[in-house]
């Protein structure tokens, strides 16, 4: 190759460089497959990618009725690494299916106590100055079996109601003081424009700090299950509220009461009374691996523990990890970058000696916050709170390497 | 001096204001005021936004029956892990059997109009009119013990009923949980 500047290779350069790598990847290989491996063939090129044919991690699915449309699906924790969850295996929770709208007819309605009411198109939408963010998404109602008693079997069914993602949207102070918000406004009611109109009342001040009106998921569009082609994001706050779909946002003086606000994501006291507009995500954190259901090597030797932590408050500042059911705990590392509201993984060097052990993570998010056990827990609000439980999660690493769930006594 | 720094606060006061009612960008469209109307069917625990119209029991029996009981079941008691119970649960919400249904837990009549007016019925929404919510929302509410029979709901009524829940929510308490570290 010749170049005026080979330390520095011009862009023709490269392009060259790429073609003929092109070329040697793309020509037709006579050697028979061994090993198990192929050697490169042009036909693997695919437009829209897929992850390698060897790789199965798929989310799992639950229908809560016999109507199609409502349910969820969740992220399989125990195969991904690091903060940010594919597209692909990003959680869902649908109340009344997913919609399929076309952005070029789709519009963004702000109106109520404003001084201009005013409609967007995702055109007008896109044109406005964006930021791109990583944070978590969570259900409110993440891990709520293990709160009665169930004591999930897995990561995936009892904490894969969250994913880490990064967001690119407009923020939606902007778009506010574009349409010129009142003094009264106090709250924001946003709607979705899917078929139960699924509408969460906001409070103000949540609107003008950090939500976003989101369009980009992980560097391309939303996928149509998170909202496409427009979202409200609301970073740290239970995903229910993080309406899809987002059709419309009216400022008002006071809240719809709506039934997903209400009659749901509300927590229910032992003492009879229920928490309203309780949105916040606390600190949690749960080992990804090794975790129920899967299996590792018998007998001594080593084995990295990793995991998630993630608050809703803040960043997480602290994770401990404690291999001899909860009586010593031991700090673990935790992956940089760590961000606000963001998940941040852990790991933790564990020479296990083979016996069987019980292992669990607990974590501080930088308010200090720390997460509780189950015990904790049920102590402050009963077994019927359901959302927003939060507490430490224990698994058992079997003398066999079988890992299971820590059985609950109610 | 400080008449000085409250001149300079009032001006900056002042300018945020003006800079904050001005807009920026020059993006999106007036939105028309029927298009607003249309658009807003959200109703409020004060009755804003109920439309005009007017239901009771003895015609939501028969709304329920084609409507609403091939999932909530004859008596709205629901079905197990499906669908969700409409009626019971009054007074075991402090019990170690708390059963939430609407007449137990929803806090306002209005939710119970503007929840069947944005989703019901499930499979194909949007299709009632006012009356026949209105009729719906009065049936569900007999069932539950809450109104008579005959009781007439409409956008001055609605409002009025007191769910037996409706003192039953508390703000957000946490951090609530103590830890011993």
């Amino acid at each position: 190759m010749s170049s005026p500047h080979p330390a520095k290779p011009g862009r023709r350069d490269l392009l060259v460089a790429g073609a003929t790598a092109l070329a040697a990847c793309g020509k037709p290989t006579e050697s028979a497959p061994s090993d198990g491996q192929t050697a490169g063939n042009a036909a693997n090129m695919r437009p829209y990618g897929e992850r390698s044919a060897f790789e199965k991690p798929v989310r799992a699915i639950r229908m809560l009725s016999a109507s199609s449309g409502t349910g969820s699906s969740r992220t399989p924790l125990a195969d991904l690494y690091g903060m940010v969850t594919p597209s692909s295996l990003t959680y869902e929770r649908h109340h009344a299916g997913v919609p399929t709208i076309d952005p070029s007819k789709h519009q963004l309605l702000v109106h109520g106590l404003v001084d201009r009411p005013l409609v967007f198109t995702m055109d007008d939408i896109r044109r406005f100055p964006s930021v791109s963010r990583i944070c978590f998404l969570e259900c409110g109602g993440n891990n709520l079996g293990d709160q009665r008693g169930e004591s999930t079997p897995n990561v995936q069914q009892s904490h894969g109601l969250v994913s880490g993602v990064q967001w690119t949207g407009v923020p939606l102070s902007i778009v506010l003081r574009e349409a010129g918000l009142k003094p009264a406004a106090k709250w924001m009611i946003a709607e979705g424009v899917d078929n139960c109109r699924m509408a969460r009342s906001i409070p103000i001040a949540k609107a003008l700090d950090d939500a976003l009106l989101v369009y980009g998921q992980n560097g391309e569009a939303l996928r149509p299950e998170q909202g496409y082609p427009l979202r409200l994001v609301l970073p740290g706050w239970e995903g229910n509220a993080n309406v899809k779909w987002l059709g419309r946002l009216n400022l008002v003086d006071q809240p719809a009461m709506s039934s997903k606000e209400t009659a749901y994501y509300t927590e229910l006291r032992s003492d009879g009374k229920a928490e309203i507009f309780s949105f916040a995500m606390e600190a949690r954190s749960v080992i990804t691996r090794p975790s129920g259901g899967r299996k590792i090597a018998p007998g001594p030797g080593f084995h990295q523990i990793d995991g998630l932590a993630w608050s809703g408050r803040g960043k997480i500042k602290l994770v401990e990890v404690s291999v001899d059911g909860g009586t010593t705990w031991a700090k673990a590392e935790l992956q940089e970058p760590v961000l606000d509201k963001a998940l941040t993984a852990f790991r933790f060097p564990w020479q296990w000696d083979g016996r069987e052990a019980v292992i669990q993570s607990r974590c501080m998010d930088e308010t200090g916050y720390l997460q509780p056990t189950r015990e904790e827990l049920v102590a402050a609000r009963g077994l019927f709170s359901g959302y927003h439980y939060n507490a430490i999660k224990p698994w058992k690493v079997l003398a066999s390497g079988e890992v299971t769930s820590v059985p609950i006594v109610v | 001096m400080f008449r000085l720094l409250f001149s300079a606060v009032g001006l900056a006061v002042f300018a945020w204001v003006a800079f904050a009612q001005a807009p920026v960008y020059g993006l999106g469209r007036t939105a028309a005021p029927d298009e607003i109307r249309k658009a807003d069917t959200t109703v409020f625990p004060d009755g804003t936004g109920l439309p005009v119209g007017h239901g009771d029991a003895v015609l939501g029996e028969a709304i329920f029956n084609s409507r609403c009981a091939l999932c909530h079941n004859a008596k709205g008691e629901g079905r197990k892990g499906e669908y969700p119970a409409l009626v019971g649960g009054i007074g075991s919400l402090g019990t170690k059997k708390p059963v939430k249904t609407v007449g137990s837990y929803w806090p306002y009549a209005t939710t119970v109009f503007d929840h069947i007016n944005r989703a019901m019925p499930f499979n194909s929404p949007h299709i009632l009119p006012p009356n026949d919510v209105y009729s719906a929302v009065a049936y569900i509410l007999h069932l539950n013990g809450i109104i008579g029979k005959g009781d007439e709901l409409n956008e001055k009524t609605l409002p009025q009923v007191k769910m037996p829940n409706r003192d039953g929510f508390v703000p957000d308490s946490r951090p609530d949980i103590k830890v011993k570290r």
